[in-house]
Order: C-alpha cells, then sequence, then structure tokens
C-alpha cells in the first residue's frame, strides 16, 4: 500500500485538494484586492485625520467620539433604519402583484412587462420623473393632493419631515417591480400536484396561499430579501439626483454622508468619512451574516 | 461665431507674442495644461489660447485636456498628486488653501515681484496666502441685483440704494402680487451670496473676513444682526416659495415670467435672461444697497491658472501665465464674445455691455470695503457646507435660528484649530 503511494508525485497524491484551491485562487485574490484589503484600510483610515493630500495625523478613536455628537450623522442612521424598514414592503408588494399577474390571459405578457418597466430604468431615471411628480404647485402629486385639501409645504422633497419618504417611495417602485419577477418566476415552479391535494382537502384563499403557496415560495423570498436589502443600503443615486441630502441634510443616509465628508467638493476629510464607512460596514455586516447562515443551513439541509 | 472669436484671439495673440517675443522665444519641450473651462464658450477660449501659445513657440508643443468643471473640483487631488501637469485652473482665495499646505502649487511670488505681471496689482490679494502669490487670475465677475427694468418702471420704483428703499420697493412688489426676489437654494451656495451681502453690509468686510477666518464667533451680536436684517426680507415674503426645491436654473422662470422682480446672481445669469427671451431693455443692474455704514464690499469670484510645484515645464508654464495675464489677451478672451466676463488685467478694456461696464464701474469705484470671492472660497470647505446648509433652514425656518447658530459655532471652534 506505501510503496504504490509514494510512486506518486506529491501533487497527483494531493489533487483532490489542489484542484479546487486552484480554482479559487483568482477569485479569492480578486475579492482581497478589491474587497477584504480595502476593508481593513477603512478601519485603518478612520483612526487617523486625514485630507488625502498631506500627512495624516493618528487620532485614534477621535473621529467615532466626534459621530457620536455629530446631529448630522444621527439623521443619517435614523434615514438608513427607515430606508431598510420601508423597502422590505416591496416584498408584499411585489407577492401581491406576481399572483395577480400569475394568469392566463391574452396580453397578459404585455402586462407583465408593463409591470416590470419600472425595473429597466436607470435610478437617475426614477429620479428624475419622480423629482418632477413631486414638484410643488405644478407637480401631478400636488395637484392631487390639492383636491383633498392637503398642502404640504414645500412640496414633498422641500420638507423635510416628507423628503425622505418620498424618495423611499420613489425607490419602492422599481424595486417591487423586481421583486414580482422573483416571484412570478417562483411561481411557475410552484408543484401544481400540491395545489389539486390542497384543493382536494378544502383549501382555499388566504389558506390556500399561506400554506401551500408560500412555503413553496421560500426560495423566492429570500432572493427578494437580500435583494431588497442591498438596495435598501445603496440608495445613493436616488438621494444625489432627487434632493442631494437636503433641505437642509434631512435625506441623507450613511452612505451619502461619507461620499460627502470624504469625497465630494466641500469634503477630503478621509479620516472621518472611512468612520462613517466603518459604521455603515458594520450594519451591513449584521444582515451579511445572517444572509450566509443562513445560506449555509440550507447546504446543510441539502447535503443530509 | 465661435470661430470668428478664435481668429480675434490669436490677431491679439500675434501682437502679444511680438511685445513678448524677446523674452520667450527659446522655450521648448512640452507644456501640459488641464484646465476645467469644460462649458462651450469657456472650452474654445481655452483651446484658442492652447493653439495660440503654441504657434507664437516653435520648439515648444502644447498638450490641452479640458475636463468637467464639476468634476475637476475633485479630480485635482490626483492630478496634482501622480504625474503633475504644468498648468492647471483653479479658483482664487481660500480655495487654494489645501493645494498651498499640502505644496502642491509654485511659488511665483518673484513673478509679482519681478515685474513679470503688469496690471496685476489689484487682483494680487486674492493670489495671496501665506504673504506669497499662488497663481494668476483670468477672469472674474461681479454680484449683484438683476432686476426687471419693465416692472420696476410698471410700478414706478427706482434702484434703491439704502436697505429701507429696499424694503419699500419689495412691499410694493409683493403689494402687486409678485415675489421680490427669485432663489433656488437646492444646492445651497445661492443662499451664500445672500448671506454675504447682508453681512457685507450690516457688519462691514472687514468683520465678514474675521468669520471666514475663524476669528468672530457665530453667535456674535453682529452676526445676529445680519440675520435679523434676512429676516425682515423672509417675513414680508419677499422670497419666492419653495425655493429649497429649486437649483438656480430652475428658479429662472420666476424671473422671466415676471413672477419675481429681482434676483441676486454673479453674470453669468445674463446670458441665461437674453437667451430665455429678455431683451437689455426689461434687465437691469443694481449694486446690492447700504445697510450700515461701512465701505461696501463685493463678491467677485475670480477664476485661476497655476503651476503645479510637480510641473516638468516651469519656463513655459511662467510664460504661459504671462501670456494669458498679458492687457491684449485679458481684452480679448473676457469679450463679449468669448468669455463675456471682466478682464484682471488694468490695462484690457471692458467689453461694451450694459452689466459688464456697470460691474465693472462698481469693482472700480464703489467697493470700497473690498472685494470677496464667495461664501463657499472665503470660508474653508467644511465650514462653507455646513454653513450653507444651515443658511438653506434658516430660510425655510427662520425661528430654528438659535438652533442652527449654535450649530455653526460648533462646528467653528472644531474647524479652525
Amino acid at each position: 500500500m506505501t510503496t504504490a503511494h509514494s510512486d506518486l508525485s506529491w501533487v497527483r497524491r494531493n489533487r483532490m485538494t489542489l484542484t479546487p484551491l486552484l480554482f479559487l485562487l483568482p477569485g479569492v485574490l480578486f475579492f482581497m484586492v478589491y474587497v477584504i484589503i480595502p476593508i481593513g484600510q477603512s478601519f485603518n483610515i478612520s483612526l487617523y485625520e486625514w485630507d488625502g493630500l498631506g500627512e495624516a495625523t493618528y487620532v485614534g478613536l477621535e473621529n467615532y467620539r466626534e459621530l457620536t455628537g455629530d446631529r448630522a450623522f444621527e439623521i443619517s442612521l435614523w434615514n438608513n433604519v427607515k430606508w431598510l424598514a420601508l423597502y422590505l414592503l416591496a416584498i408584499p408588494a411585489g407577492l401581491l402583484i406576481a399572483l395577480f399577474l400569475n394568469q392566463t390571459i391574452t396580453g397578459i405578457r404585455l402586462y407583465k412587462s408593463l409591470f416590470f418597466f419600472p425595473f429597466v430604468l436607470s435610478q437617475v431615471v426614477v429620479g428624475l420623473v419622480f423629482s418632477w411628480f413631486y414638484l410643488p404647485n405644478v407637480g401631478l402629486f400636488d395637484i392631487i393632493t390639492g383636491w383633498f385639501g392637503i398642502d404640504v409645504r414645500g412640496g414633498i422633497l422641500g420638507n423635510p419631515n416628507t423628503a425622505t419618504y418620498g424618495i423611499i417611495a420613489a425607490g419602492l417602485w422599481p424595486q417591487t417591480a423586481y421583486c414580482m419577477i422573483l416571484y412570478l418566476t417562483g411561481l411557475n415552479a410552484v408543484d401544481p400536484e400540491q395545489i389539486e391535494a390542497g384543493r382536494l382537502d378544502g383549501a382555499k384563499g388566504w389558506r390556500m396561499l399561506w400554506h401551500v403557496i408560500l412555503p413553496q415560495l421560500k426560495p423566492a423570498t429570500f432572493i427578494a430579501f437580500v435583494v431588497t436589502i442591498i438596495g435598501a443600503l445603496r440608495s445613493f443615486d436616488l438621494i444625489s439626483i432627487m434632493t442631494n441630502g437636503g433641505p437642509f441634510g434631512s435625506t441623507r443616509v450613511l452612505s451619502f454622508y461619507m461620499f460627502e465628508k470624504a469625497l465630494s467638493e466641500y469634503g477630503f476629510r478621509m479620516g472621518y468619512g472611512s468612520a462613517i464607512a466603518v459604521v455603515l460596514f458594520l450594519i451591513m455586516l449584521v444582515f451579511i451574516g445572517y444572509f450566509l447562515w443562513s445560506m449555509y443551513q440550507d447546504e446543510k439541509a441539502a447535503r443530509r | 461665431m465661435l470661430k470668428s472669436m478664435k481668429a480675434s484671439v490669436a490677431t491679439v495673440a500675434v501682437t502679444a507674442g511680438l511685445a513678448t517675443s524677446a523674452m520667450a522665444d527659446d522655450l521648448s519641450g512640452t507644456l501640459r495644461i488641464i484646465s476645467d473651462m469644460s462649458n462651450p464658450a469657456p472650452r474654445a477660449v481655452m483651446e484658442g489660447l492652447a493653439a495660440d501659445f503654441d504657434a507664437m513657440h516653435p520648439g515648444l508643443t502644447v498638450e490641452l485636456e479640458v475636463v468637467d468643471r464639476e468634476a475637476w473640483k475633485s479630480q485635482i487631488r490626483n492630478a496634482l498628486t501622480a504625474n503633475p501637469p504644468d498648468v492647471i485652473n483653479w479658483y482664487a482665495a481660500n480655495r487654494m488653501a489645501p493645494y498651498v499646505k499640502a505644496g502642491l502649487f509654485e511659488d511665483i511670488s518673484d513673478m509679482y515681484a519681478g515685474g513679470d505681471l503688469p496690471g496685476l496689482d489689484s487682483v494680487k490679494g486674492a493670489m495671496t496666502l501665506d504673504g506669497k502669490q499662488w497663481g494668476v487670475p483670468y477672469t472674474y465677475y461681479q454680484w449683484g441685483i438683476y432686476y426687471r427694468e419693465d416692472i420696476f418702471n410698471e410700478l414706478g420704483l427706482t434702484e434703491p440704494t439704502t436697505f429701507e428703499e429696499e424694503i419699500a420697493n419689495c412691499q410694493k412688489i409683493v403689494d402687486s402680487g409678485r415675489k421680490c426676489y427669485t432663489i433656488g437654494s437646492k444646492f445651497l451656495w445661492t443662499a451664500g451670496g445672500w448671506f454675504d451681502y447682508l453681512n457685507m453690509r450690516t457688519n462691514g468686510f472687514d468683520f465678514h473676513m474675521k468669520l471666514a477666518t475663524g476669528e468672530a464667533s457665530w453667535t456674535s451680536d453682529e452676526v445676529r444682526a445680519t440675520f435679523a436684517n434676512w429676516r425682515k426680507l423672509i417675513d414680508m415674503g419677499a422670497f419666492i416659495d419653495d425655493h429649497q426645491t429649486y437649483s438656480w436654473q430652475e428658479a429662472l422662470p420666476f424671473f422671466v415670467n415676471g413672477e419675481a422682480t429681482a434676483y441676486l446672481m454673479g453674470n453669468f445669469v445674463v446670458p441665461h435672461l437674453r437667451e430665455a427671451g429678455l431683451t437689455d431693455a426689461q434687465i437691469d443692474f443694481y449694486q446690492f444697497p447700504k445697510i450700515a455704514d461701512v465701505p461696501m464690499g463685493e463678491d467677485a469670484p475670480t477664476d485661476t491658472f497655476h503651476i503645479a510645484s510637480g510641473a516638468q515645464n516651469k519656463e513655459a508654464a511662467r510664460a504661459f501665465l504671462q501670456f494669458v495675464t498679458s492687457p491684449e489677451v485679458q481684452t480679448a478672451i473676457n469679450g463679449p464674445d468669448a468669455l463675456g466676463q471682466l478682464p484682471v488685467n488694468a490695462s484690457s478694456s471692458v467689453a461694451d455691455d450694459e452689466f459688464l461696464t456697470q460691474g465693472f464701474d462698481m469693482l472700480s469705484n464703489n467697493a470700497t470695503g473690498g472685494i470677496a470671492q464667495f461664501f463657499d472660497r472665503d470660508f474653508p470647505a467644511e465650514m462653507a457646507s455646513i454653513g450653507m446648509e444651515g443658511l438653506q433652514e434658516f430660510m425655510v425656518f427662520p425661528d430654528n435660528l438659535d438652533d442652527i447658530l449654535n450649530r455653526l459655532e460648533d462646528a467653528r471652534t472644531r474647524i479652525y484649530k
């Protein structure tokens, strides 16, 4: 036995381990260079006071201490929470439209593509369209609310109390379409035999949906949850287009605030920007951790 | 039109070239310029300048790269640190500070001292930091109140010279169902213009500069007086509603349609008004009126050329700076069919344009307090950004004033260490 093995070279003996490692290498390398190392650098820079040009001075946790008293940071953080919570509405809304469109009548493909249309649009276009829609006095939204005697001071986007919600609503439009598509494909995979069986047992309406259809849509729901959370955390472009963080900073989220502090015309406080980025990363880490754990559980179940 | 302008720049360049040829014909190598003059008219001017300078010096190749004006505000850092070009565009005064401190701009004090830049004495101050000069200006423009002459005539109003007259005028305008001023404060800086003027008129240029350099407090009585004057206008409904949702361009239609009668703006607004169909008989200009008995300070933002400290061909770069600021070139590039702004050289002539001549007269004879650059150029970048946000908030919610001022004061104690 041992003699037979010693004939083979080390490479051949270990190829079951080596092959996957070799295949992984390019991916791991790029992941290190573009993701892992920059994360480490962000942590490091956040401990310095640096304008990106001159010498960086070490200030320890001073940037984080400043964050705790920074009202703009607090507003941004709360806006991130609002985005995360309200953006999830895209999932039930997408499911509702998907169920509605999941029927066979003439021209259904046309309706489906009409509903899918907003997702094809660039976020910039969505932002522009909605900012026109929200314009005070001449915008359609203002005219419609005017019929009910409601007048939002400064228009939706000009009023610090409503602006963030206005942007989230604009973001929900394409996001709902995205979730709808995920559920439509999911519905195609629903097992007709189980529905048949459910029907024989007398399930209808809500009970059918809750106990038979939804469990089978679990993979679609998971993906919809993941993309919606990611979408909520990268709401940068809509904010930039629609309000530019205003009025007076009330619509900033962490990513926008970080950009302003570190990279915009008036910014270039690299250390402070990095500290914001680190906080944003820690928030994301909660979700990333959950996603990874949940995928790991699925894999484990599949292997069993 | 652009072609004819290029040609006129060229002819001027030839004469200018003759004048300076004695010192300039031994230039060789490559001169690399990065310019932010990316709008159509400025771009043509810059391309004309580069081509003429190239033609003047047979041994020299001029390489011009024009980058987007907004993008340049953040790209300049990379451009100056990695493989720096010879000549670049930037802005005067405090905006130079980060690059001067980091040693990225070339000190050209010797050019001013040695008489290489005749006619620039009056603008030297804007180029001075730490007692040294770091570049040359090439154009500037006045700020002031552009107003609808036809509506003023209709209401029997005349150009006000004091704040009381301004308010009396405004009351009549408001009574006629119009607004006095249009403004779009979505991008904040327009509110900075209002603050500049109100503060310079209420407390004087020197106090305004003390505030800019962090020596004066935002919670001082002087600053409160400025905001009290501003509040008078806000409370009487002088400004258009919902201005926080408009950019400065989106605020133009109110002026063009006669819903608002005046616009506190830089002279760059004039081409937009003419394009929108207003004739010169319908628009006119007046200096921001006097409030307290202090010498009048004015905003006149200046755009500049600098030599990078890491430049390869500093000799050619210096010659280019001389060329750009020479009286003939200054007259040509600031002409009505080119930049349409004010020349920086005292020996140049100002274009025959109603607004430019008024602006030039105002800045030369009635800006005895001093000439400021603009809120976001005089104040350090971070203070400017936090400050303008507070100014916008004040314009929408004037009752938040105490909170805003405390916030700005906190920022001041942190930023100016």
